[in-house]
This record gives structure tokens, sequence and C-alpha cells, in this order.
């Protein structure tokens, strides 16, 4: 067998195995102790639980649809505008990017509360009377979520229009097409990879969100990943929590391969 | 006219991406005794109470030694794989591939609830060591990412004119390699540095009674609003943007470091 150069990724590999996989599989096989599937009957069949996936996945795939709406335009600015201006609209993506999503969720709590900053401003001006329940709501864990999510839809859509060969857009121009019809038939088929790719990533991050529904939702949004966690610190209910967790890496696993799948077939002539 | 709607439209949305970052600010400043908009008067009260209360700067420091260990660790780890990954000819480097990039996408309350019950048998849980490893396991993403595309740029004919010059293979990596690679390892270090420092999710479930700063937030965030977290998140931004200039200034690729 020729291995040249296998051995420097071992040490990292035994951590892999060690401290991922083998804790992961240990739990996962909590599940089917006793060799019964009950636990995933109950995971699947009772109405409860069933709500809790379906708003898990009505959630990611509102997230997706927000992102994609307002990641579009900030990926084409910066694909498209001066170099000083794309560098600065880099710093103000990355820096929401990496500050820690405990912090803007707790802002967004600030700004979200009955006594906070929008409620206040909002009958201030008079356009209420009463403060609207943005905390604690399914609008409150959507608004946090697009928040962390944005920054993953942004970057593969700036690549894709980066990879664009801007003659093409000067023959589309030249032949007198609409602004509007260029975007339509030349910017938006040739960046559909970097849509996609976005749209993958921020979907399957969606999927097992945990501190975003578990501070803004306030226990009223229930999302998988919360339900597991609960599962684990409440009820101490190893084996059920361990039949949700195999589903929602089934979920995972599967939305991205399936993704991958169909990126290869496209890119094969 | 479209290009004016699409810079309106933009801004808009750089104000929803800013707002929460900007509004922590004059709060942590606020002289009220709890949450209020627009603050009554100005204070360093909140701050002052961070400062002075140990438990607060307990969590801290052990956040950054966390941090600065796991960052450490996964560059240990994650370099050599790295240059495996690239320069290695061996079967099955695609699926180590994927495996070293698994955690960015397998949802962390998975690995969390994992180890935890692996933890728990071990006696691990609340040990600062178990965090660390957790922890590299999440950073080893991202310094694969920054590493790899580094070396993918590299000039290895720089390499080549060192050995056939006689130098030998251990002297060539320490004198030419590495510090050629130096940008991608100060972005990779810096960047698994932070991904520690912000972790909450898995310092829940592994970190017990010894709190880092995140479950430290986590835990004041759930009984009580007080403004105090807004100081604490002011310094949290400033160290991120500190760690941005840095990777600005020494590191390479942080556009790289996000797929």
């Amino acid at each position: 067998m020729t291995s040249r150069g296998f051995l420097p990724a071992l040490p990292a590999l035994v951590l892999l195995f060690a401290v991922f996989i083998f804790p992961v599989a240990r739990m996962l096989g909590f599940s089917v102790e006793g060799g019964t599937l009950d636990w995933y009957a109950k995971a699947l069949g009772e109405g409860l639980y069933l709500q809790v996936f379906w708003n898990t996945f009505e959630i990611a795939l509102l997230v997706t649809a927000v992102c994609l709406l307002l990641g579009y335009p900030l990926g084409f600015l910066i694909a498209t505008t001066t170099p000083v201006w794309a560098t600065m609209g880099f710093i103000f993506i990355l820096l929401p990017l990496w500050t820690s999503v405990l912090v803007r969720t707790y802002a967004w709590m600030v700004l979200l509360g009955r006594n906070g900053v929008f409620n206040r401003w909002l009958i201030d001006i008079g356009a209420i009377s009463d403060p609207i329940p943005l905390l604690n709501s399914f609008t409150g864990v959507l608004i946090g979520m697009v928040h962390v999510l944005l920054p993953y839809m942004v970057l593969p859509i700036y690549g894709a229009v980066r990879r664009l060969d801007p003659a093409l857009v000067s023959a589309a121009q030249g032949l007198g097409a609409s602004t509007w019809r260029i975007f339509w038939r030349v910017y938006l088929p040739l960046t559909l990879p970097g849509i996609f790719a976005g749209g993958t990533i921020v979907f399957v991050l969606s999927l097992g969100f945990f501190i975003t529904p578990a501070l803004l939702g306030g226990g009223k949004v229930m999302m998988l990943a919360v339900l597991i966690e609960q599962q684990i610190h409440q009820t101490l209910n190893w084996p059920f929590a361990a039949a949700l967790s195999a589903v929602l890496l089934a979920l995972t696993i599967g939305v991205y391969s399936l993704a991958q799948a169909v990126t290869r077939q496209e890119a094969e002539p | 006219m479209g290009r004016r709607l699409l810079m309106v439209a933009c801004a808009a949305i750089y104000v929803f991406l800013m707002l929460p970052l900007v509004v922590v600010f004059p709060i942590s400043l606020s002289s009220a005794p709890y949450m209020q908009f627009p603050p009554p008067g100005f204070s360093t009260q909140w701050y002052e109470r961070y400062l002075d209360d140990p438990q607060w700067i307990n969590a801290t420091i052990r956040s950054l030694y966390i941090g600065g260990a796991t960052a450490v660790l996964a560059l240990a780890l994650g370099v050599p794989l790295a240059f495996s990954l690239v320069r290695g000819r061996f079967p099955g480097r695609a699926l180590i591939d994927r495996l070293a990039l698994a955690p960015l996408v397998v949802p962390t309350i998975i690995l969390s609830v994992g180890l935890y019950g692996l933890f728990a048998k071990l006696k691990l849980i609340g040990e600062w060591y178990g965090l660390v490893v957790a922890h590299t396991v999440l950073a080893l993403p991202f310094v694969v990412l920054v590493l790899v595309a580094g070396l993918r740029d590299f000039d290895t004919a720089l390499e080549q004119a060192a050995e056939g010059l006689g130098a030998s293979r251990l002297r060539t990596l320490r004198r030419v390699t590495l510090p050629l690679l130096r940008p991608s390892l100060v972005s990779a270090g810096l960047l698994a540095f932070i991904s520690s420092f912000d972790e909450l999710v898995v310092a829940l479930f592994l970190a017990g009674p010894n709190m880092t700063l995140p479950k430290k937030m986590f835990d004041n965030i759930l009984m009580e609003i007080d403004p105090t977290i807004a100081a604490v998140s002011v310094m949290q931004i400033l160290l991120v943007s500190i760690v941005l200039v840095l990777i600005g200034r020494f590191g390479r690729g942080l556009r790289g470091s996000v797929r």
C-alpha cells in the first residue's frame, strides 16, 4: 500500500475518534438499549414531539429564505464595488460573525424586550399603545437566528458573483437588456451554485440551533436542540435524548449529502 | 437607479447586522439600576461590578487559558493534518478531509451530549483539560481550512532550493516552510482561540461548577438581565475587534476561513 504522508494526520485522527466519533456513537447507542425501537417510535410518533420536528423544519426553512433575501444584495454589492468599499463591507460582516452568539442574543433581548428599545420607540412615535410581544416569540427567534446565520449566506454568494465573467454582463448590456433582465437572465442563473451552497449551510446549521431559540424563544418556541438539552438536564431521559439526537444527526447529514450530490451532478457536463 | 436602490437596501441590512453590537455600548455605561433605554445618565458601575466580582474574573481567566490551550492544541494537531491532506498521497484522504470538517456541520448539541455521557463516566466534568480537548475538536476545522488554503498557495520551489543547498528536512521546515506559513498560522491560532473563548453549548454540559465566561453569562441572562452583561459584551466585542485587526495585519485568508 502506498501511503506517503499519512503519519502527520494520525494525532488529529486519534483526537477525532476519541473525542468526537466514539462519544457520539456511544451516546447514539443508548437509543436502542434493550433492543427496542420504542424511543424512536415515541420521537416520531407522538404529536407533541412531531410538532417539535415540524417547528424546527419550519424555522430552518424560514431562516434560510430570509437569509437569502438579505444575503443576496449584500454579497452582490460587496462583489461588485470598489476594493476599499469591499473591505469595509467585509469588516462589518466578519465583526458580527465572530462576536459571540451569546452577546448578540443578549443584545436582541435588550432590543426586543417588553420595555426594550423597539417597543419604547414604537410607543414614542405613537405607532402602538401597548408593547408588542417580540421576545419569547417565533418572530424573536427568527430575527436572532437570521442575524447569526446571515454571514454564512453572504460569503458563498459573494464568491459566486466574483467568479462570474463580467464580459457576460457587458454583452447583455450591449444587446440592450434592462437592469432587471440582466439580473434575472445572467446573474441569478450563474450565481445559483453560490445560493445553493449558502442555503445548504444556513439550513443545516439552523436545524441544530440551540442558544438563540433557548434564550429568545423563552420556552414557547421549541426546537430539536432545546428539546434534547431538556431531556438531558431536566428529565434525565438519556435513551430518548439519544433517539432525538440520532434523528437530528440523520436529518443534518441527509440534507448535507443530498445538497453535495446535487452540486456534483450540476458540475458534471 | 437600480444601483442606488441596492445601496439603500444594503445600508439597511448593515444597520440590522450592527445594531445589536452597537446597542450594548450605551447600556453598559448606564446609571440606571436595571435595563433602561435610553440610559438616564452616565456611570461606570457595571464595569466596576464586573471587576469587583471574583466569579466574573475567575470565569474570564478560565476562558482565557482554555482558549489559549485550545489554540495551541488545535495548531499542534491541525497543522500536521493539513500537511497530510495537501501533500500526502494515501487512500482515504477525502474521507479524512470530511471527518476533519464534520464538527462544523454536526450540531454541537449532539457532540455535547455525547461527551457529557463519556466524561461523566470518566469523572472529567469540570476539568479544564476536558473542555480543551472538546473545544479542540470544534476548532480543528478552522485550522484545517486556513492551513489547507495556505499550503495550496505555497511555492514548493523554495523548499526544494533549501534542500538543494544542503539543509536537512527539519531545518527546511523550521527555517523556510513554517516562517512562510506564519500568516496562516496566526489566523488559524486566533480563530481557534476565539471559537473556544465564545463557546457555550459544550461548556454548558462539561464545565460543571467551574464557570467559563460564556456559561456565566448564560446563567446571568437566565436569572436577571442586569447591565453587567452589557459591560462584558462590550469587552467581548472589543476583544473580537482586536483579534480581527491582528488577523488583518499579521494573518491571511479571513475570507477563506469561512466557507
